[in-house]
């Protein structure tokens, strides 16, 4: 699984929008036609940390850089494959985002 | 699903005829902001710019967040338009707890939660996006507003340029253009500029000073000042697209705006073919005519036919395109029509009395005459001695009356004049070929 952080400004112009929009196509569409791409999904801003007994907060990390903004799940041999996936085609390391990569558990049922 | 879309390339000649080719998806944000923030303008008051442009902002982003994931909507144009319309909604009710200051025309409208919603749908459609966006034309063009400052916002707020990308058109920094943004929005406070349409009786005046500003971007966009880029296409770009929305309305759509869209027709079907692969220029006389758009000519000599209906009204914009269709319409650059172009070029001067047009005069002139008599005009120009355009000529002039030395001598002040790498190139080959 990649967990995506952070990514472009919120400032953008429209035009630098629109062209990372297109990477992000693209390598969704490489993913695609490799046969790696399961599933993904696109997390909204905000959201609440519930800690039991009725307590909750804003949060968990709604700072823009910490900021999850959605995952993809990938089809890898192994850790290093995604690890690697991630390295070479994650689209907005020039923003300063960054992608955790994990492995998901396959349980034997 | 979003693949075959991406492919669609949108080059600069399909800009204003969308409704005969397949609309594509490059550069859709950008042309889509121009629109929603017009028409959220219309609602929220000009006074509110700053909240429709951060309304828009952020549907760009939901967008971006979204569409990657979930596949590119059917009609991405209209799902901007869907979430832009909700998060104006929101807005507007959150606002009646805030006291938002809402457009004149809409307060009463958008007061009632029952006719809040249909309001801004009314507002939503087609036809009034239009007509928001004429009416943003005529705001960032209003003559109390300094003429660079109405052109910087008109690519901020109109085009969807970031300050950094109008900067970079203009050879300044993002500071400047801040500035000049900043100038006009306190000029539009200040003098209670509303986002409407001029009255009948200042109407054509208003015209006037919209196509004086169009034709001024338009120029930045085809000989612009940036060092690297010698043509800034999305500035041409932008100019010929708010010219066509003029052409749509019959109350701005006067013989001088035909004629202005046909001139810019005209100058448009040659940009690809005035830049070399290395991006080096080229000049007319060597440039491969091929390579010329043609159904964009069709488009000039269209426009051109009809800016010169009943009632006759002709503008230096009409003489301009005229010349302009005398040269898309010369096969080779020696059969060109210079007899024509220089009489052209004589009726221009007329009416405007100006170096630069007499430099062009003396150049048609030389050729469809004489280039000796041409050299002696060119010499009598007074105000153009810092433009390098003017010593290359000169240097031209000599060269082709054989007198190498003299026109190594121009082409040498010249290249000292000029910012631009490509033509610095130019002119040095030029200087090569003198020695």
């Amino acid at each position: 699984m990649l967990i995506f952080q952070g990514g472009i400004k919120q400032d953008a112009s429209p035009d630098e929008l629109q062209a990372n929009m297109n990477k992000w196509f693209a390598w969704v569409q490489k993913l695609n036609k490799e046969g790696r791409y399961v599933s993904g999904e696109a997390l909204l801003p905000g959201g609440k940390l519930v800690k039991g007994q009725n307590v909750s907060s804003d949060g968990p990390y709604t700072e823009g850089k910490e900021l999850v903004g959605g995952f993809f799940v990938l089809n890898a041999a192994n850790l290093q494959e995604a690890e690697s996936i991630a390295q070479n085609e994650y689209p907005d390391f020039e923003y300063g985002g960054t992608v955790q990569v994990r492995p998901v558990m396959k349980l034997d049922m | 699903m979003i693949c075959g879309l991406l492919h669609l390339t949108y080059t600069f000649p399909f800009v204003f005829m969308e409704p005969v080719l397949p609309k594509s998806i490059d550069k859709l944000f950008r042309h889509e902001t121009g629109k929603l923030v017009s028409v959220l303008t219309k609602v929220l008051g000009l006074e509110n710019l700053d909240s429709a442009q951060d309304i828009v902002q952020d549907t760009l982003l939901q967008a971006l967040s979204t569409w990657p994931y979930n596949g590119m909507p059917d009609n991405p144009s209209a799902w901007l338009n869907r979430v832009a319309k909700n998060k104006a909604i929101d807005y507007l009710r959150r606002g009646k707890n805030f006291k938002v200051n809402i457009g004149p025309q809409y307060s009463y409208l958008l007061k009632s939660e029952y006719i809040l919603t249909p309001t801004i749908n009314q507002l939503f459609q087609d036809e009034e996006i239009q007509d928001s966006q004429l009416r943003m034309i005529f705001a960032c063009c209003h003559p109390a507003i300094p003429a660079e400052s109405q052109i910087a916002l008109a690519l901020k707020v109109l085009c969807g340029l970031s300050s950094k990308e109008i900067a970079r058109a203009f050879l300044t920094n993002e500071e400047t253009i801040n500035k000049r943004i900043y100038r006009a929005r306190e000029k539009i406070r200040g003098d209670k500029i509303e986002l409407e349409l001029p009255s009948p009786h200042e109407l054509v005046g208003r015209v006037d000073a919209v196509l004086k500003s169009l034709y001024l971007l338009f120029n930045e966009g085809y000989n612009s000042s940036h060092p690297d880029q010698l043509i800034r296409e999305e500035l041409c770009e932008e100019a010929t697209r708010l010219t066509y929305l003029l052409t749509l309305y019959q109350s701005t759509n006067s013989a001088k705006t035909k004629a202005l869209l046909a001139l810019f027709c005209f100058q448009a079907s040659r940009l690809h073919a005035r830049l070399d692969d290395k991006g080096n220029i080229i000049l007319l006389k060597y440039q491969d005519r091929k390579k010329w758009f043609q159904p964009l000519i069709k488009r000039g000599f269209f426009y051109m036919d009809s800016a010169v209906t009943e009632p006759f009204e002709t503008s230096d914009y009409h003489i301009e395109a005229a010349i302009a269709s005398l040269h898309a319409s010369a096969k080779t650059f020696e059969e060109t029509d210079w007899k024509m172009i220089c009489f052209l070029y004589e009726q221009l001067y007329k009416i405007q009395p100006t170096p630069i047009i007499a430099l062009n005069k003396a150049i048609a002139c030389g050729y469809a005459h004489n280039k000796k008599n041409a050299l002696e005009e060119l010499k009598q120009i007074t105000g153009l001695e810092n433009y390098y355009l003017y010593y290359t000529s000169i240097g031209e002039l000599h060269y082709e009356l054989n007198n190498k030395e003299e026109a190594k001598r121009y082409y040498e002040k010249a290249v000292k004049l000029t910012t631009s790498k490509q033509e610095q190139q130019l002119l040095t080959d030029k200087i090569q070929n003198c020695l």
